[in-house]
């Protein structure tokens, strides 16, 4: 089993490097892949809010979301990541985080729980994965019934200006 | 501190500044009796309640300032240059002490009898005082009595800062709060969370209130009501906290403009109205700038000097007038002067000598119109550069601030009466009031600002909606609007015609950027609504066509339009002075001006190509026309020169043979690699400068695009393909024995440029690359393509020419390689410094020739 936390993302940056630390992590799914963020790094998770498209905008942005009050830039992950449109008749789900001092919000498929890993237990992320996977993944984690995708919040959220 | 303290030095300190104001008034105005007597009464407290705190030393200064106050007042003395000086130096010294108090709790020590002398002196009508300064003493340097002396040095700059004492020390000390008294300082981050938390909280009361209107809960209205009224108060009450008069930035204007005179050797009285008018600090602090610059400049250009004045049969004093009020959401100021007004002959004449326009422009433009062109950057007409003003960047700047905050300038004059600037900026930039359009099922905010009227085109041949040439227009009261479908631009689908509402009704946002005027076709108008301007997220901020983001307040989240961002890009720019002939070009900026050869050929639009493509305008007799293997040729200068027509129904080997034989054809001649071609048209129109403005996609052979070229729509020629055409199989032979033609990679944004500099310069013998941007030339490098030499454009968006030349010196395949810069206007300089090798006009086309010969230092192939 490969030990890698460097290539860990924390979040917060407060945790101390401990290899037996535990980290909390938001697992999701997106086209029925299960992934998870640190939960740390999410602030809230919204459902069903309208979202304006926004003329003009790259594919990667669906639109803008009214967050009470703010205007939150709503990221398609799937396109993202490279995976099919979501079904129109899809719930949207979405993961607000923030990146350089903004919100946005991280349109998913479902979430699903909060899980408690140790970070010890964290593997490379396999390199026959897409180079678009490898890019926003940190590592994969062998939970009991299937493997969890760890997703890299910063790195999904570094758009192109 | 005690408390009483506190109070007095809060007091003081506005006293000071009030002071300031009041002696430079008194200066003006000697026998300005309530002026006199409120500078008494100022000095007079002062002393007053400085004798009952115990401070001795202020007291001292107080006193013999009032005594020499006293005497003034009384008319038993008279108000002199130096007196007013020694006042100032008594009110600073007053300054400096108040400040030491508010700092350390206790008047400094120091010496204040020199200054107490010249006051006594002053008094007793003993002036002039001594020649030499009072020399400070050594605790306390104090400043000199002169007049230059500065007060608020901040502000000025005149004068040497006056020593520790500066009013500056205001900002910091061991208890600031104590000079204010009633006021504290709240960090402007504070408010602006403050502002943002009330916006929201505006917006949730309204959703509260519509969802309580759909319930119906009656028992909720009452509290309810009462919640919005609360909120409602809330938010006014924030935004009076950002508010400040805007007497705060005029305050430093007397005695600078009373400095400015004395420069100058005029008079000058500044009068100022509605200096309590309040704004947002934000919106002050921007028009801080342009408004002092443009009291300068009627300071110095506007107002005569005394002896002008008066043979003018004007009171020797010039008169400028400030004043400002609120109209409706907007602030209205007003810079007047009665000076000699502005000469639109004199601006004319400079407007043609810079190239700004052409006399015949002129000659259609109103008086309004062209006292604009002091807008126009670059523009002065100051006959020589003073300390002051004229060094040619002003009021384009000026203009450029105030509009770039949703406001607007305008200039009246009677030449020899005066001048006057209105400028309406809004209250604040934190909410503007926007019209909500709706197109394709979503809605959009335009700043009302910038909207000018609404149309409903109808049927009527004066709101019709017609095209030309493809290009939407709107005939608006005999103006031709230049249309844009939103739709289009934003590239939303349309909605499918007809259906369950019918006919889908086109609406036309009329909007006005600078005196550029467009119309946005929308489906539909809603309603104006005050929105609060949220900035985009950083990545949306490349879009040009949005200001900004705002939510509604029915909670949804919709873009603001930027009106300059839409005219840039339909290539309406307010550099564009002919809009009403405009023809969107979506390829960039192409605003060059060109000498377009407009001839007459076949039927349909006149065709114009640019005059630089033809080496010769010629006229042959038809005798002269020979038949040599099917096509037409004539002896040309020991050659012979293949002609075509550019009429395609033309039969010229007919022609030639049974034509008129006394008929003359017009022939336009190219040199195609050293070899001519002659292009037979028939009629030659005339010689056009004009900006072009090129409509491109045509599918018609030998066509570029059309463009209206002095009123007309006119199809541009496309030498290129009939260059080729002519020549033919004629030069296939010496083309294909051409080796190794030397390659050239030719850099420019505007692809209009692009189809003109390629053909030609594949004419004349070169490998012709191009690449529309700086970025695309660099990845060729980068891919490791190699060329001859390079022929860039400066100005292009990104990188630029100048980027470019800088990149390809910094190392590289590409270092050492010829780098020839075209350019619309005169940066030789800079374009040598980044390391382009010539500098050639756009589009000169013999000189690019010689400069590539020399470059590549072999012969071209021909």
């Amino acid at each position: 089993m490969f030990s890698d936390t460097n290539k860990i993302h924390r979040g917060d940056g407060q945790h101390p490097l401990d290899d037996r630390q535990e980290q909390g992590f938001v697992t999701l799914t997106l086209a029925d892949q299960l992934c998870g963020v640190p939960v740390l790094a999410v602030r809230e998770v919204i459902t069903n809010s309208k979202i304006v498209r926004v003329p003009l905008a790259p594919s990667e942005i669906a639109g803008n979301i009214n967050l009470r009050g703010r205007i939150v830039t709503a990221v398609d992950t799937r396109c993202r990541l490279g995976l099919e449109p979501a079904p129109d008749t899809a719930d949207r789900v979405a993961l607000v985080a923030e990146s350089e001092g903004a919100l946005y919000a991280l349109l998913i498929d479902q979430v699903q729980e909060v899980l408690s890993l140790r970070l010890d237990m964290i593997e490379e992320t396999p390199s026959n994965l897409s180079s678009t996977w490898r890019q926003f993944s940190t590592g994969v984690f062998r939970l009991p019934e299937r493997l969890m995708v760890v997703l890299d919040i910063d790195r999904l959220l570094a758009l192109p200006a | 501190m005690d408390d009483l303290l506190a109070e007095f030095l809060t007091e003081t300190s506005e006293s000071l500044s009030e002071l300031d104001l009041a002696v430079v008034r008194l200066e003006r105005a000697p026998d300005d009796q309530p002026t006199l007597s409120l500078i008494f009464r100022l000095v007079h407290t002062i002393k007053g309640t400085c004798g009952f705190l115990g401070l001795p030393r202020l007291e001292r200064v107080a006193h013999a300032s009032e005594t020499v106050l006293d005497r003034l007042r009384n008319g038993s003395l008279s108000v002199s240059g130096e007196g007013i000086g020694l006042i100032l130096s008594a009110i600073d010294r007053i300054r400096l002490i108040v400040d030491t108090i508010s700092r350390t709790g206790a008047e400094p020590d120091g010496n204040d009898g020199e200054l107490i002398a010249e006051l006594i002196a002053l008094a007793e009508g003993r002036m002039p005082v001594p020649a030499t300064p009072a020399p400070a003493p050594a605790s306390i340097p104090l400043p000199t009595p002169t007049l230059a002396l500065d007060p608020v040095p901040p502000s000025t700059g005149a004068a040497a800062p006056p020593p520790a004492s500066a009013p500056a020390a205001n900002d910091h000390g061991a208890d600031p709060a104590a000079s204010r008294g009633q006021t504290i300082r709240v960090s402007v981050d504070v408010l602006e969370t403050l502002m943002t938390l009330v916006s929201e909280l505006v917006l949730t009361r309204n959703q509260f209130l519509q969802q309580l209107r759909a319930s119906g809960n009656a028992e909720l209205t009452g509290p309810v009501q009462r919640l919005s009224h609360l909120t409602t108060e809330l938010q006014e009450g924030v935004m009076k906290t950002r508010m400040q008069p805007i007497g705060n930035v005029w305050n430093m204007l007397p005695r600078q403009v009373r400095d400015l005179a004395h420069d100058l050797g005029k008079r000058v009285d500044l009068v100022m109205h509605g200096a309590e008018t309040e704004l947002d600090r934000q919106v002050l602090e921007l028009i801080k700038d342009p408004l002092t610059h443009m009291i300068r400049n009627s300071a110095d250009h506007g107002l005569e000097g005394p002896e002008e004045r008066q043979r003018a049969g004007k009171p020797p004093v010039g008169t400028i007038t400030l004043s400002a009020r609120h109209e409706g959401g907007h602030v209205v100021i007003e810079i007047e002067d009665d000076g000699r007004g502005i000469d639109v002959r004199r601006i004319a004449d400079k407007a043609i000598a810079q190239g700004l326009s052409t006399r015949a422009q002129i000659d259609s433009m109103s008086d309004d119109e062209i006292r604009r062109f002091i807008f126009q950057p670059g523009f002065s007409t100051a006959a020589a550069v003073t300390s002051v003003s004229g060094r040619g960047v002003g009021m384009d700047v000026v203009k450029t601030n105030i509009e770039q905050i949703g406001g607007l300038i305008e200039l009246h004059s009677v030449f020899g009466k005066g001048s006057r600037f209105l400028i309406k900026i809004p209250l604040t930039l934190a909410i503007v009031s926007a019209l909500i359009v709706g197109v394709a099922g979503e809605r959009f905010a335009i700043p009302q600002a910038s909207v000018i009227e609404v149309v409903l085109p109808g049927t009527q041949s004066d709101t019709r909606m017609e095209t030309i040439d493809g290009a939407a227009v709107l005939r608006l009261r005999d103006r031709l609007l230049p249309l844009i479908r939103l739709s289009t631009l934003l590239q939303l689908p349309d909605p499918p015609d007809g259906g369950a509402t019918g006919k889908r009704t086109d609406m036309v946002a009329v909007i006005g950027i600078g005196s550029v005027r467009l119309g946005l076709i929308v489906d539909g108008v809603f309603d104006t609504e005050e929105i609060v301007v949220k900035p985009v997220a950083n990545v949306l901020r490349h879009i040009p066509l949005f200001g900004g983001n705002t939510i509604l307040e029915d909670g949804a989240v919709i873009m603001i339009l930027d009106p300059t961002g839409i005219a840039r890009h339909a290539g309406l720019d307010a550099a564009r002075k002919d809009t009403a002939r405009a023809v969107a070009e979506e390829d960039g900026d192409t605003d060059q001006r060109l000498d377009m050869l407009l001839v007459r050929a076949g039927i349909g639009a006149p065709k114009a190509l640019p005059l630089s493509l033809i080496s010769r305008l010629e006229t042959f007799a038809a005798d002269r026309l020979e038949v040599s293997g099917g096509r037409v040729v004539v002896q040309y200068r020991d050659d012979l020169m293949p002609i075509i027509s550019l009429d395609e129904t033309v039969d010229m080997p007919h022609l030639a043979l049974h034509g008129d034989r006394k008929a003359v054809h017009p022939v336009l001649v190219f040199d195609n690699g050293g070899k001519p071609v002659g292009l037979m048209v028939e009629e030659i129109l005339d010689v056009v400068n004009t900006a072009l403005h090129v409509e491109f996609g045509t599918d018609r052979q030998g066509v570029l695009g059309a463009a209206v070229i002095a009123g007309r729509a006119t199809d541009i020629i496309d030498a290129a393909f009939w260059l080729t055409r002519a020549a033919g199989n004629w030069f296939r032979a010496t083309a294909a024995a051409a080796t190794a033609k030397p390659r050239l990679l030719v850099i420019d944004d505007s692809s209009f440029f692009r189809q003109l500099v390629a053909p030609s310069l594949s004419a004349a013998g070169y490998d012709v690359t191009v690449a529309d941007s700086a970025e695309k030339a660099l990845a060729m490098r980068e891919a490791g393509r190699s060329f001859d030499a390079i022929v860039s454009d400066i100005e292009m968006p990104g990188l630029g020419g100048l980027g470019f030349a800088r990149k390809v010196r910094e190392g590289g395949s590409w270092v050492d390689m010829p780098l020839l810069a075209l350019t619309g206007s005169d940066t030789v300089q800079e374009a040598r410094s980044a390391g382009f090798t010539d500098t050639i006009r756009k589009f000169e086309r013999d000189t690019l020739l010689s400069s590539l010969k020399q470059c590549l230092s072999q012969p071209i192939a021909a």
